[in-house]
């Protein structure tokens, strides 16, 4: 048991935090520097885009987890960006490096790093949730072109993306898993179509995506065809863990302490009452847990182990409790847990509310917590897959 | 960085798990149960081979010198295999508050014997952490008087107590004036008891104080969790086997996503609870600033998580769960043992709200 990261790592530490604090007046902030200028500086500085290789416009560092993990704790300390993120960054552009060609890798990982090209994941379909292999968007072979026919739905920031990265049924007649593959294409293809589906919290970051007859170059394809399966599921891996940092829960936490300190009922603070306070205490705990088990993940991949089914949890507990910790802020609040949106008298400007509501979208999305049921189940305790209905 | 457990303390688990194995695993706590046995000889003697008995006692005192951690994997290997031997007050517990607040001679008389197994040490400090009625041992001019209950390791030949005002004494199991009724819980597999004391003598620890009482508690309370993290791993496997096995409307019931639900909750909570054991038994080694607390939610979460597991894993088993003959409520009332002992998770809870200020 060692718990230290070590001279070098601390060194390192050191660096990371003298660079934020001589560099944190560049951060973006509304009607301040942009992002995309904060985010050339943290590649040039290697805190953003650290390891993909200088030939496609990284920093070219080689792998350090504790390194990675160090400026991610940093950045979140001072509360200075730590530069841009979404589905490009941190799903295609590993895909790519994975699996693309020299190309693919050249065109499209420069630019998404840098924020110049933002992309969004066409994945689900209207019938093809949970079971997303049994998607059915249509990509025929037309002369030089892939044809593509269908719809995709829950892609979020579909609206703001140049690009998407999308699965695509090129093959009908293979198995449902072996006849997909993953295709690239700008919005700006004629034939695409985006509509704005408002969630739950009211904002509209999913759309429904459609396309009609929309022509992509045979070479837009990451991997093989048919293969695409395989290329979706090693980034869906990735996802899966970032839906639940209990590192953010818990500052999370520790905002609820806070407020339950400062929150009246009846002349005295929400604290005093012996309730709320064991509720508190039973979410920080089970927030400690992940925590915990974090710690137990971190190690393991810095040292090159198998963290088994301990991985595989984190994606079920993480986003059930995130959603529990923020409802017992809202019953914390009372009356006052109700406001939303911009109203007198709002509490931590309505977050409460609204991850309350987006965690339960979590809960949903990413693989819906019945399904990593299923899965730690049967891959982390080999209980075996339920009968094939009979084919009648 | 490295979080997990070394080489040999893996080494160490696997070899005190093949020892319980080889004496028989539930059929010798059956035996220990139905024969009214009071202290398993046999099991003891095996643990002292092992250097369990003497884990954490110095090697100048004829121990091994090892951790918290160590320690807290050796409970978790025991309750594992619901082993009806002491351990927690006698090997852990004792030994800790001899260490911290014995003089030279305590240490040099006590240590030794109980390393070797030789003497078995009984601990009386549930009241510190919430006494029930009138219990509580008053020290006045030097003699003891009152009740403990619920004494860890009861059956034993000299008793760790603590007095109300955190004092802690040695008394030994045949001191005049010391009268001991065994108390019969769910869980025949740890034997506890009540000290009734009427002026007796006591051989006072000169270096008791507050702090080492609290690291009593908190020592106490990470083993606990650590015996309920072993108890319901093997119920979630002994689930999961079962499920396997067990054939309804022409096929294993592991195939039904109802019973598959039930094994992914109860591994859902019950992983990231090892990381948690092993990081509390760490605080305890080595983070002294966080271990009062973490102590705190590592006892009350694993309580949280024991029982759901306990409850689940019957269910698996359906009808035979409920039954003698699988034996599964061995298991069942252990973690229900753990749950209560030393504070059951409210109680616990609210001391971690205390400790860090939010409650008086």
């Amino acid at each position: 048991m060692d718990l230290s990261y070590g001279p070098e790592h601390e060194a390192f530490r050191q660096e990371t935090v003298a660079f934020i604090e001589a560099n944190k007046h560049l951060a973006p902030r509304p009607g301040g520097p942009s992002a995309l200028a904060w985010q050339a500086l943290l590649i040039d500085r290697g805190y953003a885009a650290r390891t993909i290789p200088r030939a496609y416009g990284g920093y070219g560092a080689d792998p350090d987890i504790l390194k990675s993990r160090i400026i991610a704790e940093e950045f979140a300390r001072a509360q200075v960006s730590p530069g841009l993120g979404g589905q490009g960054i941190s799903m295609l552009v590993p895909t790519l490096l994975e699996m693309g060609t020299e190309a693919q890798k050249v065109q499209f990982i420069g630019p998404t790093l840098r924020g110049e090209m933002l992309w969004c994941q066409g994945y689900s379909e209207p019938n093809a949730g949970s079971d997303l292999a049994s998607l059915a968007t249509k990509g025929e072979l037309v002369g030089e072109d892939w044809l593509i026919n269908g719809q995709k739905i829950w892609t979020s920031t579909a609206h703001l993306a140049h690009w998407m990265f999308c699965l695509v049924r090129t093959e009908p007649e293979a198995a449902k898993h072996e006849g997909i593959s993953f295709l690239l294409f700008s919005m700006e293809t004629p034939g695409i179509e985006i509509r704005p589906l408002v969630d739950m919290t009211g904002a509209a970051n999913f759309n429904e995506v459609f396309f009609t007859d929309v022509r992509v170059p045979q070479h837009q394809i990451v991997g093989r065809r048919g293969q695409g399966w395989q290329v979706a599921n090693s980034i869906l891996r990735h996802e899966r863990g970032s839906l639940a940092d209990p590192n953010t829960m818990l500052s999370r936490v520790n905002a609820l302490t806070d407020m339950m300190k400062s929150e009246t009922l009846d002349g005295r603070p929400v604290m005093d009452n012996p309730i709320y306070r064991d509720r508190l205490m039973q979410i920080q705990g089970r927030v400690l847990a992940m925590r915990c088990n974090d710690l137990r993940l971190l190690s393991a991949a810095v040292n090159r182990q198998n963290p088994g089914v301990a991985a595989m949890v984190v994606k079920l507990q993480g986003t059930e409790l995130r959603h529990e910790l923020e409802a017992l802020a809202i019953d914390v609040l009372g009356e006052l847990g109700l406001l939303y949106g911009d109203t007198p008298r709002l509490r931590g400007h309505g977050s409460w509310q609204r991850d309350y509501m987006y965690f339960l979208g979590l809960i949903i999305g990413g693989g819906t917590s019945q399904i990593q049921k299923n899965i730690i189940a049967e891959r982390g305790l080999g209980m075996p897959r339920e009968a094939k209905l009979a084919t009648a | 960085m490295e979080f997990g457990l070394s080489q040999e303390q893996v080494m160490l688990q696997a070899s005190v798990e093949r020892f319980l194995a080889g004496q028989g695993g539930l059929a010798r706590t059956r035996k220990f149960v139905s024969d009214n046995e009071t202290r398993a000889t046999d099991v003891l003697e095996g643990l002292a081979g092992l250097g369990v008995t003497g884990l954490i006692i110095p090697e100048d005192f004829g121990g091994v010198g090892l951790s918290f951690l160590d320690a807290a994997i050796v409970a978790e290997a025991l309750g594992r295999y619901v082993t009806p031997a002491p351990y927690v007050g006698t090997a852990v517990l004792a030994p800790l508050a001899l260490m911290r607040a014995g003089n030279e001679s305590q240490k040099t008389h006590w240590l030794p014997r109980l390393a070797a197994g030789e003497v078995v040490a009984g601990v009386a400090i549930s009241e510190s952490t919430g006494a029930r009625g009138d219990a509580g041992l008053t020290l006045k001019e030097g003699k003891l008087s009152g009740t403990s209950l619920f004494v860890i390791d009861y059956e034993a030949d000299v008793y760790l107590v603590a007095d109300r005002d955190g004092g802690l004494h040695l008394v030994p199991a045949d001191a005049p004036g010391l009268t001991r009724t065994s108390l019969r819980t769910i869980d025949g597999t740890r034997p506890t008891g009540e000290l009734t004391l009427d002026s007796v003598t006591g051989e006072a620890l000169p270096g008791s104080c507050p702090a080492v009482l609290r690291e009593l508690i908190d020592v106490g309370r990470v083993m606990f969790a650590a015996d309920t993290l072993g108890a319901a791993q093997d119920m979630l496997e002994q689930a999961v086997a079962y499920s396997k096995e067990r054939k309804q409307f022409e096929r294993a019931i592991a195939t039904f996503q109802a019973v598959k639900h039930m094994c992914a909750e109860m591994v859902a909570a019950l992983e990231p609870c090892r990381a948690m054991v092993w990081y509390a038994a760490h605080a305890l080694d080595a983070l002294s600033a966080e271990a009062s607390v973490t102590a705190c939610h590592a006892k009350a979460h694993l309580s949280e998580v024991g029982t759901l597991v306990a409850r689940r894993a019957t269910e698996v088993h359906g009808g035979m769960g409920f039954t003698d003959l699988v034996g599964l409520h061995y298991w069942f009332k252990r973690i229900g043992f753990n749950r209560q002992i030393l504070g059951g998770p409210q109680t616990v809870r609210e001391d971690a709200a205390r400790l860090q200020g939010f409650a008086v």
